[in-house]
């Protein structure tokens, strides 16, 4: 007989929301768009303006800027998605509870986050760039898509009907994240108050490693990025279980 | 005869407003419990509460002896459900919804494959399995959310107006297979507001009106009350004010239709020779006369506090 409220059961239902997420919406448009040629768009124009950064510093930002926008594509949109398809009810009415259903979204934004990686790493390695610490990059980007991807289902929690609402909501938040996280300028050029900015940042210590692992100068030790991207990861799916699971019931 | 549900003192206020106003009634096991009333009277949000999608304001509910807010998985993991407005995933198949379902409920695959198919075939659906839900009709859809209700064989199936607005052919099947499986043993709780629906298919009926409870009764017994309610429908040639029927024996209720009056009575006898009094009395001549009996609408417009 099986334990229907375990914690194993519930992971595996979360293991069939992730699927039912990747086959629905990873295939729509967004992931695409946000998620490799915005990046990759602010990359081209960032170094056509500046000859002088270096490949490596260069290819950190885009391995940063496209984790991170993949990560935070779709896992915003799936609550509001479901509310307005109609789909939401049938999943509150299963017998999956709200953080395991919360966990399901994330797993599936995370695994899109951390394999997309491979494309500006891909072109790193393509363009020369040696990977110094290849240990430190990958915990880098597995924590990075964990920590985006539970922002990400973080911003949904506003029991907003339409999802372009919550499209703007996110990209507000996103784009600025963008500028104060040392992508374009190293964190260790930027005046104080960017420096506080910076260090409020999720994104500055997943650049921060990049940048490491890629054997450029870079701002914090590896170990203390890791376990700042570890706590916001563990804060920002805390928060998103916590407050779905209080207003889940107001979008029926 | 052990409980299916128990429900005491239910409430649920949106924003301040009552939709559900203290009700309390228990559903036996093996029965099926049709919750009749017009929009707005507070079924969905029953249901909603009852099924653990939403929480009460206060009171309890015990679903197969489980408390549904405090233990709301192993609660749904035994009740089976058809929302009221659920759509299957449009961009699945309706085999991957099914299989959704079972993941959803813990059935492990190899398991899940037979009853899934044995659904689709029983639903007339099982040429369309491979095909995305998107390009269903309505009743296909309706009929896929029923076989993803029924997959993992619940004891306890909810259904909410399963039926509105569907074509006739979708509803007779899915009724056809509610009474199959009711007949096989499953407690069945539906909502409606057809009561010919709630007449051909429900042990007992409840009836819900501005969030209360305002009769529970097997179909039988509220249509023995239907039988003691006649109609009386008269006209005279010369009008006639309401006055004049006041506190006659055998009259009811009285209300003016056009230029003929209805008067409601239990006693049919002592109503007409109560009518012919009154037009004596007044001077008016009876220009015709005949005595309705009421259909299931009207009583239960009168019940859900409607003008019949
Ligand atoms: N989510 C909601 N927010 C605010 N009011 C609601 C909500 N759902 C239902 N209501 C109100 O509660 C009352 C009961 O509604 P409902 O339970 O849907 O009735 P029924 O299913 O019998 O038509 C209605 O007055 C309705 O407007
Ligand atoms: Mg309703």
């Amino acid at each position: 007989m099986i334990r229907p409220a375990g914690l194993g059961e519930q992971l595996r239902r979360s293991l069939a929301v992730a699927r039912k997420d990747i086959r629905i919406y990873y295939v729509k448009g967004p992931v695409v768009i946000f998620g490799l040629l915005i990046p990759l768009f602010l990359f081209l124009a960032f170094s056509l303006g500046n000859r002088f950064a270096s490949v490596p510093f260069l290819i950190s930002g885009l391995l940063a800027m496209t984790v991170f926008f993949t990560a935070t594509a779709v896992s915003p949109v799936i609550f509001p998605w479901e509310t307005q398809a109609r789909t939401l009810e049938r999943l509150a009415a299963a017998p999956i509870t709200v953080p395991a259903l919360v966990f399901g979204d994330v797993l599936a934004s995370f695994l899109f986050g951390a394999l997309i990686a491979l494309v500006p790493v891909g072109i790193g390695v393509a363009l020369g760039v040696t990977i110094t610490s290849p240990a430190a990059l990958l915990a880098g980007i597995l924590l990075a898509a964990l920590c985006f991807a539970s922002l990400g289902v973080l911003l949904a929690v506003p029991p907003a009907r339409a999802p372009q609402n919550i499209m703007m909501l996110s990209s507000l938040i996103k784009f600025p994240l963008i500028f104060i996280s040392g992508i374009f300028i190293p964190v260790e050029s930027l005046p104080a108050w960017g420096r506080v900015l910076a260090a409020a940042s999720p994104l500055t210590y997943f650049t921060d490693i990049a940048r490491a692992a890629m054997g450029e100068a870079n701002a914090y030790p590896v170990a203390l990025d890791l376990a700042v991207l570890a706590a916001f990861s563990l804060l920002f799916l805390g928060a998103a279980m916590l407050l779905h699971a209080r207003t889940l019931s107001k979008r029926l | 005869m052990s409980k299916a549900i128990e429900v005491h003192d239910l409430r649920k206020a949106y924003n301040g407003r009552t939709a559900v106003d203290g009700i309390s009634f228990d559903v036996h096991s093996g029965e099926v419990f049709g919750f009749l009333g017009p929009n707005g009277a507070g079924k969905t949000t029953t249901v909603r509460m009852l099924t653990g999608i939403i929480a009460p304001d206060s009171g309890s509910i015990a679903i197969l002896g489980h408390d549904i807010v405090q233990e709301p998985v192993r609660g749904k993991q035994a009740i089976g459900v058809v929302p009221e407005t659920a759509n299957a995933y449009d961009d699945l198949t309706a085999w991957q919804n099914l299989m959704l379902m079972a993941d959803l409920y813990g059935l492990r695959r190899p398991a899940a494959r037979r009853p899934a198919a044995d659904l689709l075939e029983e639903l007339g659906l099982a040429d369309r399995r491979d095909q995305k839900v998107a390009g269903f009709s309505k009743g296909m859809r309706q009929r896929l959310i029923l076989a993803m209700a029924l997959l993992h064989d619940p004891q306890l199936l909810f259904l909410d107006e399963p039926t509105s607005g569907l074509d006739v052919q979708s509803t007779h099947l899915m009724l056809e297979i509610l009474g199959e499986r009711s007949r096989a043993g499953t407690t069945i709780f539906l909502t409606t507001h057809n009561m010919d629906e709630a007449n051909r298919l429900c042990d007992r009926v409840g009836i819900i009106r501005a969030g209360r409870i305002a009769a529970i009764d097997s179909p039988e017994r509220l249509k023995q009350a239907i039988n003691r309610m006649f109609m009386i429908e008269v006209g005279f040639d010369r009008p006639v004010e309401a006055p004049v029927f006041a506190g006659l024996p055998g009259i009811d209720r009285v209300s003016k239709h056009g230029d003929t009056w209805r008067l409601e009575t239990a006693d049919t006898d002592a109503a007409i020779a109560s009518v012919v009094a009154a037009a004596r009395s007044s001077g008016a001549r009876i220009l015709s006369l005949s005595t309705l009996s009421p259909t299931l609408d009207e009583v239960y417009l009168r019940l859900t506090g409607g003008d019949a």
